[in-house]
């Protein structure tokens, strides 16, 4: 392990409203971010301005609000595609990561995939990575395989090559990083022996945009989807980025206004690109809210945000051992995780553990994250789990480090 | 000293009364937490109509595994229709400390595998 730097590269605690909150006279320390990240002023009054001031149904409103409104959301969608190097016409909003995935299984699943294929995903998949596939394959009878994470928490891509080399892979479909082990997978690199074996990629970024620089188009994959709460957005919107040729061959996902060009009384034609994916009135303030969080992680530098998190995550990985009895999992090199550890400790059940933080003020996670069969692989039924973002600093660790000690003194450990 | 982890509530963690399994048996059930994978399974001898022996086995919180093990002593010798009917709040009774919401079904898990045992119908006590 490297030596890890002196100060955080980014200072911007100040920026986030409930991080002032205290809880019986201690500061709030929240390391919950893999699940849900905190929003800046920033984002909350881009919201709320969004409903003072723009506040209309999009796209045909004639008069002056509505266009607002419209170059508001589209603007937003605009940058966020900008962000990630993406196009406006492939970056499709959606619900969030999971609604995203079940589109892609939804619409081009069913059209693509049948009985003899494949489906390949990985054991450190969320289960918004494993259900829409475990549906599709159960109804088209393809079926379900997985690739295997090592004990360093790490795919292996000589088994990834075995398996495409038996010819019926339809689709690989991964995390980017992930959200128990950290690991950030090389999705150039998968991608590639993918498309050389004439498999499609979906890869879910919900760990990795919020945290790290991505530029989809040179990643090389078919879809890229990732979740707007994570990445100091709000709640109720997600993306898709998709390759438009595969887009544009797609059936419609849900029916509705908006995603039509012409209804007739039997049938109906489509939008073009990206409305026809987008049924309904669309999240509107979700959708400038994004915007908002995505140009504050852009005024930082995300090459600046991954600094941060790496940093953060090495002094992590520093001082969590010097708890007795803990087990920390995924890989110890800073360098290629995100900032996510999981840990377990002798003698005490995450939950308890997880308890025992918030006797302190300190959010962590405990349970099975949404990856039961990456918890039967690691051989634990659950773990503790801490998550990083801008905000967080070495103080918040160092709070951490002394939660846990306080709490197997409790358990007379 | 704590509220919640009480010295008793953390003998019974780390030395569960009646845990392990019993063969042959008459009654089995096995369920689990949803909400934390937590699971736990039950073997029961029936005579007369009563509970005559009982092991649990799984794994869980301090909480779920101290609330197996103190109604384990109690659940022995009680008739099998008495303890179909037994409640959510017979369980925190029994535990004899404060159970929040977030660990309402740590407490109970044990008492809803027993219903599962007992009766066939696993639903969380009430």
């Amino acid at each position: 392990m490297g030596a890890v730097a002196e100060t955080p590269a980014v200072d911007v605690r100040a920026d986030f409203p409930v991080l002032t909150r205290e809880f019986e006279g201690k500061r709030l320390v929240y390391l919950d971010s893999a699940a849900t990240s905190q929003k800046p002023r920033h984002v909350i009054e881009a919201i709320d301005r969004y409903y003072s001031e723009s506040n209309a149904n999009i796209h045909r409103g004639v008069y002056a609000l509505a266009r607002e409104a419209t170059d508001l959301y589209e603007g937003a969608r605009a940058r966020v595609a900008a962000f990630v190097g993406a196009d406006e016409a492939t970056t499709i909003f959606a619900k969030n990561a999971t609604e995203a995935i079940n589109l892609v299984a939804y619409s081009w699943g069913r059209e693509h995939v049948s009985a003899g294929d494949e489906v390949l995903i990985t054991h450190m998949e969320h289960h918004s990575n494993i259900v829409p596939w475990q549906l599709l394959c159960q109804e088209t009878g393809a079926k379900l395989r997985y690739l295997s994470v090592s004990d360093q928490g790490e795919l292996s891509l000589d088994e990834l090559e075995d398996v495409l080399a038996g010819g019926r892979v339809k689709l690989v479909a991964f995390a980017h990083v992930s959200n128990v082990l950290g690991t950030i997978n090389p999705v150039a690199e998968i991608a590639a022996r993918a498309r050389a074996a004439g498999a499609v990629t979906l890869v879910d970024a919900s760990q990795a945009v919020p945290q790290m620089p991505v530029n989809v188009a040179e990643l090389g994959v078919d879809f890229y989807v990732w979740t707007g709460h994570k990445a100091l957005g709000p709640t109720g919107i997600g993306v898709l980025h998709g390759r438009r040729e595969l887009l544009e061959r797609m059936r419609p996902f849900l029916g509705g206004g908006d995603m039509i060009s012409k209804v007739e009384f039997e049938t109906s034609s489509w939008n073009e690109l990206p409305w026809k994916f987008e049924a309904g009135t669309s999240p509107i303030a979700e959708g400038v809210g994004l915007g908002a969080a995505i140009d504050y992680l852009a005024d930082i530098g995300m090459e600046r945000v991954r600094a941060h998190e790496r940093e953060l995550t090495a002094y992590a990985l520093e001082r969590l051992p010097e708890v007795e009895g803990i087990r920390v999992f995924g890989p110890m090199d800073a360098e290629r995780r995100g900032g996510v550890v999981s840990f377990a400790i002798d003698g005490m059940h995450p939950h308890d553990i997880a308890e025992l933080c918030d006797r302190e003020a300190v959010c962590i996670r405990a349970g099975h994250h949404c990856a039961q069969p990456l918890m039967r692989r690691m051989g634990v039924p659950a773990t503790a789990r801490a998550s990083f973002h801008v905000y967080n600093g070495r103080e918040d660790v160092d709070r951490l480090v002394d939660a846990l000690r306080a709490g197997r003194r409790i358990f007379g450990l | 000293m704590d509220a919640l982890y009480r010295d008793y509530i953390l003998e019974h963690y780390k030395n569960p009364r009646n845990f392990g399994e019993l063969h042959p048996h008459d009654l089995e059930f096995h369920d689990h937490n949803p909400l934390c994978g937590d699971e736990l399974g039950v073997h029961a001898l029936v005579e007369d109509g009563k509970i005559a022996d009982l092991r649990f086995h799984g794994q869980g919180c301090a909480i779920s595994q101290a609330a197996a093990s103190i109604t384990s002593e109690e659940l022995i010798g009680m008739p099998v229709e008495e303890v179909a009917r037994l409640d959510a709040d017979w369980v925190i009774d029994q535990l004899g400390i404060e159970i929040s919401p977030t660990r309402r079904k740590c407490a109970l898990l044990m008492q809803k595998v027993m219903r599962g045992a007992t009766t066939g119908d696993p639903s969380w006590p009430e």
